[in-house]
């Protein structure tokens, strides 16, 4: 217990007097929490809309003034050839190109049916996709108008119309800041618990102190409590100012308890933490720790469901965020911070990584050696 | 087993895969003695030091270190000697004090202990006033004064120094070894690596090492008559030029 003690003043104070340190722990949660969410936005706004009028009828311009009203698409260009809106999209100044046929009006009032054609530059996926859709909308939409304008009085419509009205749980206003920033709070806190524990062992590596320890009767499970602890506290300490913040910058109140957050994370920082160690008994480098470090917050983040849905995922990769730790407590957030879950809701989300807890941390104190 | 002996080789041996850093050592280190321990880079100092202090599981032979197998009882060793590194091992982001509370205190020393001692070392050091400084502003002579109190600071049986004195200028290198030998007065056995042979006519007895294996070993004068020469400088040199293996 007393040489935990020593260990324990040793790390912290080398922690607290390290300016970088210091400023990873209180500026990079500022930083990420306060700008990420803004710019990791899922939804698709200010969509570049060229529409080729060749009919230039009220009805045609009727239809345009309803698509510029919904606010997502912006009107680039207004012409009556086709060349030049396809110029616009080769140019990437427009992402969807209208084409209202010449006659659009009359066939609609004669015909009862008229085309139009819609061109999507599909290079951004997301974008051409929603603002297809959207486009598709509201020319339904329009669509309806018309004909409850044409047809008066219908006993019975003669098409079918399933009306859809739609309520949103949990995150009525569909906030996308409140799914986005529990997840980053999450990342947050992995990066200090595993990768600064990792690098922090390997300094001690690097410049010799470590044999030094070794040649002490410092024992094995002494050495690694004195490094786990030091950064399970900062872990906590981050998680925090990050909910703080959440708090103070977005109004994020979780609406389930935060007893039930800490606890989760107290038993995930764990196993970060013996990723951490097991990362610093496998390399010898500051250099070395980083790069693999790197490798695993890359993999750790996109296949965490940070930003891309789990269940969209192809099969064999919803496996691999199976073992993925970052994945278990980002869902935890979302339902605790959104849905307001409790301990028994999360039962098995704790219980696996508790296992992967178990399982790091056990391999790490195994794979140390104080003698070679 | 003598009681006066408090290291004791025999064949002692460690092979990293087809190489043999070290081949075959026996030696007796007595107590209260200053060993001088000399060899060219790579002749398989260090390699042997690590053994005898418990960081190297030997691949074969015997040996033991203040009463204690050096494959068995490698905890019971560490609480009886100190180790000063090639490397310098202190932590230079924490002060004189703070550096000398962390060591003596995971060798378990009392907070009593630990103060007053600390406060007769910073004296005889003359060190008072870097006490509350951090350990990377000082210069390198006075870090490496300070880590050999630090490593005899909870009074271990023996100390094994690899190369104290490397890049030290002549004359801190006397103030160290004037710390060697009231080090040595107290009983602790010391166990030092050098390359300056001034530094191992200060030694008690010297064992010279070349590929490996311990080629000559005595006192001072011994080996000089021995090989028939007037100083430490010239035994060495005969001895390490038949040394076939490179530096490294």
């Amino acid at each position: 217990m007393r040489t935990l003690k020593f260990l324990l003043q040793k790390e912290f104070r080398q922690i607290f007097r390290d300016p970088s340190i210091l400023r990873i722990i209180f500026v990079m949660p500022m930083i990420q929490l306060l700008i990420l969410p803004w710019a990791a936005d899922y939804e698709v706004k200010d969509i570049n809309l060229s529409v080729v009028d060749h009919d230039h009828s009220d009805y045609s311009r009727q239809l345009i003034s309803k698509i510029t009203a919904s606010g997502y698409f912006r009107l680039r260009d207004y012409t009556a050839s086709c060349p030049s809106a396809l110029r616009d999209i080769e140019k990437d100044n427009a992402d969807l190109i209208l084409e209202i046929p010449a006659s659009f009006e009359k066939q609609l009032v004669k015909e009862d049916a008229a085309t139009l054609f819609m061109a999507v530059n599909a290079i951004n996926g997301t974008k051409a996709n929603l603002g297809g859709a959207y486009l598709k909308s509201i020319i339904q939409d329009y669509n309806r108008e018309v004909r409850t304008e044409w047809i008066q009085f219908p006993r019975f419509s003669p098409e079918t119309t399933i009306e859809v009205t739609s309520s949103n749980w949990f995150n009525p206003l569909m906030n996308y800041k409140y799914f986005m920033v529990p997840g980053i709070l999450v990342i947050l806190v992995t990066m200090v618990g595993s990768f600064l524990a990792a690098l922090n062992i390997v300094k001690e590596k690097e410049v010799g102190t470590i044999e030094q320890i070794n040649v002490t009767p410092v024992r094995k499970y002494q050495f690694i409590l004195g490094k786990l602890i030091p950064f399970w506290v900062l872990g906590l300490l981050i998680l925090s100012i990050g909910l703080l913040i959440s708090r103070v910058a977005y109004g994020i109140v979780p609406a389930g308890s935060f007893l039930t957050i800490y606890v989760f994370a107290s038993v995930y920082l764990l196993a970060v933490l013996g990723l951490g160690l097991l990362v610093s008994t496998f390399t010898s480098t500051q250099q070395q720790a980083m790069l693999i470090s790197f490798f695993m917050i890359m993999v750790f983040i996109l296949l965490g469901g940070l930003y891309t849905s789990i269940d969209s995922m192809p099969e064999w990769a919803q496996a691999i965020t199976k073992v993925n730790p970052v994945s278990y407590f980002i869902d935890v957030m979302r339902m605790v911070v959104l849905k307001g879950s409790s301990l028994t809701d999360i039962k098995y989300h704790l219980l696996t990584v508790l296992g992967f807890a178990i399982f790091f941390n056990g391999w790490a104190v195994f794979s140390y050696r104080k003698r070679s | 087993m003598s009681n006066d002996k408090v290291i004791i080789a025999e064949q002692l041996t460690k092979r990293f895969g087809h190489f043999t850093a070290v081949d075959g050592i026996s030696f007796d280190v007595h107590k209260g003695e200053i060993f001088g321990f000399l060899g060219a880079n790579g002749a398989g100092k260090t390699t042997a030091m690590r053994m005898l202090s418990g960081l190297s599981m030997p691949s074969s032979g015997k040996a033991s270190v203040a009463g204690f197998d050096v494959y068995r009882e490698t905890e019971k060793i560490k609480q009886s000697i100190g180790y000063m590194s090639q490397k310098f091992s202190l932590y230079e982001d924490l002060t004189v004090k703070e550096n000398i509370r962390f060591y003596a205190g995971i060798y378990g020393m009392t907070d009593t202990f630990i103060k007053d001692k600390t406060g007769f070392i910073l004296k005889h050091l003359h060190m008072e006033s870097e006490a509350d400084k951090l350990v990377k502003s000082l210069p390198l002579g006075w870090k490496q004064k300070l880590a050999f109190s630090v490593a005899v600071f909870h009074e271990p049986k023996i100390v094994f120094l690899d190369e104290p004195t490397g890049g030290v200028d002549p004359v801190t290198r006397r103030e160290f070894w004037s710390m060697i030998y009231q080090a040595a007065e107290t009983g602790i056995t010391v166990f030092v690596t050098t390359h300056y042979m001034d530094e191992a006519e200060y030694c008690n007895r010297v064992s010279i090492m070349v590929d490996g294996r311990i080629d000559a070993l005595g006192t001072p004068q011994q080996l000089k008559r021995t090989f028939n020469v007037s100083s430490m400088d010239e035994v060495f040199l005969k001895l390490a030029r038949k040394a076939t293996r490179a530096a490294d």
